[in-house]
């Protein structure tokens, strides 16, 4: 590893244990400065788990969390963290809930909603700025817990199942917009689906966890696909297929696991 | 809207089919006006205080020990709520307490404030603030153990500190809640001063009606009700105006959108 720049997150044989229950038994995750990992996994796999590690907010039980190269003690503090369901401030307007992360900072009111603006406009969501949530469809409510994270310019960007509540049809424009402001400014992102479509149609690499209790990784796929990728034909280019088949070979029997272990 | 129209016209008959029957009622002997007076009489009752100077002290004065228990009872009823919202030990030590304290009837606690606070505005205002603190305490209480715990994470991993949650996440969920019940505290901080009025002062609506009843006045009883009622719906009005101010954020009911 000598003479490269140092990994934004690096676990290294992380095993996370819940009193007697192991979650992770083992898993080594590695994430470039400027790379877009997905995670898959059958359902209670952990993988929400391994968010919560490179956040900070679970301690490893054993295995060591490196972020940047330096050993992550207390909260990451050059994380910013999107969660699967609805956490805007129904009482804000999108500018105000955009904006929010800076005022948290000491920032003033209107300095941040200056902010918040142009960041709207990115999504698409020019001319919204004082809706309220409720006043937003579901699709553009994720655009703006979106921004929220992005406006504070975090180095690792973690995203939990984010699109997993949307209609195909939104979530596809969700992807677009994503692979847009990354490419636009490349940040090291952990991406969290069920989905593999989802994975490979986003990702620069795909980590496929095997089924819970103590799940580890079972394979670290590379995805080939030319950027930026068009996202209308992707889904049905030989390389995709190839790519998608390739993996299911790994997440099918752990998927079939899983259903053997709920029953 | 032509149902708005339709629902007012239709409340408006009932009050004047009431009083007709009953000013008719009286006229014709059927209804002895020691014990209902007329309208019309209750009426010219009002229109007589109105133009005395008394009444408006009286109105004012009320008005004032209304205001002052509403505010005060929210402001302490709300930070004790967020208190104990915020710390469960605090909450559960004072539980007890706190049930306590709300199941004692308050007009029995109006007699010890005057003997504490005299006759004068304080022992109006403490009264209206032991029935108005409880009702704010518990909402916001709820409100604040309530904040949909998604957003809370959502909050905190924008790395909001204490005092950003408390003003951005804590006290407007709590809002929400308080406002719910702003119009049951507004009644309480009314019926607070007009009782201990009544339990013995100087002045105010409670002075009033407790002067008429002590010579058996009805129509001066009656007339004292009127305004009374006239009194709380015009508070009530001013609620209904800030609830729908402070809450432009929430969903719009299904039957009025």
């Amino acid at each position: 590893m000598e003479g490269q720049p140092a990994l934004a997150v690096d676990l290294r044989d992380v095993m996370i244990r819940f009193g007697d229950f192991t979650a992770v038994k083992s898993m080594n995750l590695q994430v470039g400065e400027t790379e877009f990992v997905a995670v898959v996994g059958p359902t209670g796999c952990g993988k929400s788990t391994i968010l919560n590690t490179v956040t900070g907010l679970l301690k490893p039980a054993a295995g060591e969390v490196r972020i940047f190269g330096k050993s992550l003690r207390g909260l990451n503090g050059q994380s910013g963290y999107m969660l699967q369901q609805e956490g805007l401030l129904p009482w804000k307007t999108a500018q105000d809930n955009v904006g929010l992360g800076l005022v948290f900072q000491g920032s003033s009111i209107a300095k941040a909603r200056e902010q918040a603006r142009p960041w709207l406009a990115k999504v698409g969501l020019k001319g919204f700025e004082e809706r309220y949530p409720h006043q937003l469809s579901g699709g553009q409510r994720k655009r703006v817990a979106m921004t929220q994270t992005l406006i504070m310019q975090p180095k690792i960007v973690l995203m939990d199942e984010p699109f997993s509540a949307l209609d195909v049809h939104t979530r596809r424009l969700m992807h677009r917009i994503l692979l847009d402001l990354w490419q636009a400014d490349r940040r090291s992102l952990v991406f969290i689906t069920h989905d593999l479509d989802e994975a490979i149609t986003l990702a620069d690499r795909v980590v496929v966890m095997s089924a819970g209790p103590a799940s580890r990784m079972v394979g670290d796929v590379r995805i080939t696909l030319p950027r930026p990728r068009d996202l209308s034909a992707l889904q049905t280019t030989d390389e995709f297929v190839a790519l998608y088949r390739e993996i299911w070979s790994l997440l099918g029997a752990e998927v079939e696991k899983s259903y053997a272990t709920q029953g | 809207m032509p149902r708005r129209g339709k629902v007012a016209l239709t409340q408006f008959a009932i009050v004047l089919g009431l009083i007709l029957i009953w000013e008719l009622g009286v006229r014709a002997g059927l209804i002895d006006p020691f014990f209902f007076p007329a309208p019309s009489t209750l009426i010219a009752r009002i229109g007589e205080w109105m133009s005395t100077a008394d009444f408006w002290t009286d109105v004012s004065i009320t008005l004032l020990e209304t205001v002052l228990s509403f505010l005060a009872g929210i402001g302490i009823g709300t930070a004790l709520g967020i208190w104990l919202g915020l710390s469960p030990f605090a909450a559960e030590v004072l539980q007890p307490f706190i049930k306590m304290f709300n199941a004692i009837p308050r007009i029995l606690l109006g007699p010890i404030f005057v003997i504490w606070f005299g006759l004068g505005l304080t022992s109006k205002v403490a009264l209206g603030v032991t029935l108005v603190l409880f009702v704010a305490f518990f909402n916001t209480f709820q409100g604040v153990r309530e904040v949909n715990p998604v957003v809370l994470a959502n909050a905190r991993l924008l790395r909001a500190s204490k005092s950003s949650l408390l003003r951005h996440v804590y006290l407007p969920s709590a809002t929400t809640w308080i406002l719910s019940s702003l119009r049951v505290s507004v009644g309480m901080a009314v019926m607070g001063a007009v009782v201990a009025e009544y339990l013995g002062s100087s002045a105010g609506l409670g002075h009033l009606i407790a002067q008429a009843e002590g010579v058996l006045d009805a129509t001066g009883v009656f007339a004292g009700i009127i305004v009374l009622s006239a009194f709380v719906v015009a508070l009530d009005a001013i609620v209904d105006r800030a609830e729908k101010r402070l809450l432009v954020w929430r969903p719009a009911p299904a039957h009025e959108a």
